[in-house]
């Protein structure tokens, strides 16, 4: 290596160095503040290393605010949601890629169109129409329209698809298998990975949402975390340590499916950007 | 030549038996087969974007309260957005935060992507680090960012006050409210960063030894090789940041709730306040037709202007 290269390298180091703590300082501040005690919250200048460190926020965080519930709302809007989604965009989009048929392509595009419409355009009428079935207060608004597939998912699913050899149906189709028999027995399962990479953005999403649990849940004992956490910090503005750890814990398992499953993460994020 | 119109003959002729026997039969059946599969999204579709789509566009010109029925108006909900002086000044807050902090980050993240498509050790460490703020729930990062800006409690203007300058009251000040926001924005630009990367990938390296050997230096390299060939995803980064940016709302909810003095109202939370707060429904509704309509003329906007964009001839 030349002494120029060895320089660049040196540089770029190190710059990606400074750049990581300016990119790690805040959730070091956030793991800070959850194990202080209240009085060194407000301490000036601001400490970082707590003494003592109060790991009792953890416990005060369970029964302080009812954590566990809205910890337990958050996994049943949750995992209902991805199931709910994701299994109906794996229907939908079969009809989107492995059927021809005359209207296709244009309702496709209808359904494209709707990834670009502003929420806000819809969510009025849909909030009136849910307040006239008297859903308002309850789980439905979030999860009933789960059942009508997500674009997004549709989307990222008739892509992978398409990627099938139709050979195989074809022979199934001789076979005398119906396209439901094709689509559960083979299509299915051969698309695993796409079902995976829109299961983790929809659990994303989902247990990240906030403007939707906001609208619909009325009633405290059904907030979602993301909702339990806001009101948190509106009525008790001195519970940083509790806002801090709980932060933290709702971050946790998405940080942790971000580890695990890392590399379908990323083709995720670019290919559902880019392959257009 | 005398074989030709046989063919075409016995070609017509078996369509023709197709189309009078099997293959309509087949088309019909494939037909309800594809609506069959496709119709979860259909009535989704219907009942949840057709319908309010319709529906919001009729409650625009109406007065609404969701509790009595829709009265209708006219176009006064219009009217009465223009001049509302409140409305304005979301629009600026807006379009501040969008001219201002869409560039930075689209800048900020392209930096980083160029630093980490490198091959270096601890390659994946690094990338891991700079991606992981744009995982952490909306709602945990605003919380974090109004403790973090914190004027008297918070480190950032520690680290000011311990090189002597005596730093700003951020997210209290109404001069720095909306800077402040970009700030804590920034530190989200991973998912951004990550699809610059994956266009990083795809540049051919040919390119890049060919642009070498033509004497070309890193400068004009970037210039006249990574640009381009990226461009396609600087658009698509554009396009994003754009609509993200004009829907912003739960970040500025919980880190400023639009204050101080409505210095970061910005346009999806007044929407909501009308909406949700004060059942304006009507007049919340002409603020979502404002908003879809500013939404499309800026995309438009940027399309046609798209010249710069290189799109590979596709082999």
């Amino acid at each position: 290596m030349t002494s120029g290269r060895w320089l660049q390298y040196l540089l770029i180091y190190a710059v990606l160095i400074i750049g990581a703590l300016f990119f790690l300082t805040p959730f070091a501040w956030m793991v800070s503040t959850s194990l202080k005690t209240g009085a060194q919250v407000f301490a000036i200048p601001p400490r970082w290393i707590p003494a003592p460190v109060m790991w009792s926020n953890y416990s005060r965080l369970m029964t302080e605010i009812p954590f566990r519930r809205y910890l337990g709302n958050t996994v049943l809007v949750t995992v209902t949601s991805v199931v709910f989604y994701v299994g109906s965009s794996a229907v939908v989009a079969y009809g989107f890629s492995r059927i021809k048929w005359p209207g296709r392509e244009v309702l496709f595009y209808c359904l494209l169109a709707t990834m670009v419409l502003p929420p806000q355009v819809t969510l009025i009428p849909q909030f009136v129409m849910f307040q006239k079935l008297g859903w308002v207060g309850t789980f439905l608004p979030l999860i009933v329209p789960a059942l009508t597939g997500s674009a997004f998912a549709v989307f990222l699913l008739r892509q992978f698809y398409g990627s099938i050899p139709e050979e195989i149906s074809d022979s199934a189709r001789i076979d005398g298998a119906s396209e439901w028999q094709i689509f559960m027995r083979i299509i299915l399962p051969l698309a695993r990975p796409a079902l995976a990479t829109a299961s983790l953005f929809i659990f994303i999403w989902t247990w990240t949402d906030f403007l939707n649990p906001l609208i619909y849940l009325t009633d405290d004992r059904l907030y979602t975390l993301a909702v339990g956490l806001q009101q948190l910090s509106s009525t008790r503005s001195a519970a940083w340590p509790l806002l801090m750890a709980g932060s933290l814990l709702m971050s946790l398992p998405i940080i942790l499916l971000f580890f695990f499953a890392q590399k379908t993460f990323i083709q995720g994020v670019s290919t559902s950007g880019l392959k257009g | 030549m005398a074989k030709a119109p046989t063919k075409a003959t016995v070609a017509r002729h078996s369509q023709q038996i197709a189309v009078s026997s099997g293959l309509t039969k087949r088309q019909r059946r494939d037909t309800w087969l594809g609506l069959a599969f496709v119709s979860p999204w259909l009535v989704g579709f219907l009942v949840f974007t057709i319908y309010p789509v319709i529906a919001s566009l009729y409650f625009s010109f109406t007065d609404y309260n969701v509790v009595s029925d829709p009265r209708w108006i006219g176009f006064r909900n219009y009217t009465d957005l223009f001049s509302d002086p409140l409305f304005g000044e979301t629009l600026y807050n807006t379009l501040y935060l969008a001219v201002l902090g869409i560039p930075f980050s689209l800048i900020l993240s392209l930096l980083i992507a160029m630093l980490l498509n490198n091959k270096l050790k601890l390659q994946g460490m690094f990338r891991t680090v700079y991606f992981l703020p744009s995982v952490v729930p909306a709602v945990a990062a605003a919380l974090l960012w109004r403790w973090f800006l914190n004027p008297d409690y918070g480190p950032i203007n520690e680290v000011l006050w311990q090189v002597g300058i005596n730093g700003p009251g951020w997210l209290s000040d109404p001069r720095w409210a909306k800077p402040a926001l970009i700030l804590a924005s920034l530190w989200g630009v991973g998912g951004s960063m990550v699809i610059y990367l994956a266009g990083l990938q795809n540049v051919p390296t040919p390119l890049y030894e060919s642009a070498h050997l033509d004497g070309a230096n890193a400068w004009q390299r970037f210039r006249f090789v990574t640009l381009p060939m990226l461009s396609p995803v600087i658009l698509f980064n554009l396009v994003m940041g754009i609509i993200t940016s004009f829907q912003s709302f739960t970040n500025i909810y919980i880190m400023t709730g639009g204050g101080p003095s409505n210095s970061t109202m910005v346009y999806a939370l007044y929407l909501y306040q009308n909406a949700f707060q004060f059942f304006r429904m009507g007049y919340a509704s002409a603020m979502a037709w404002v908003l879809l309509l500013i939404t499309a003329v800026a995309l438009i906007a940027i399309f046609r202007t798209s010249g710069w964009v290189h799109y590979e001839s596709r082999s």
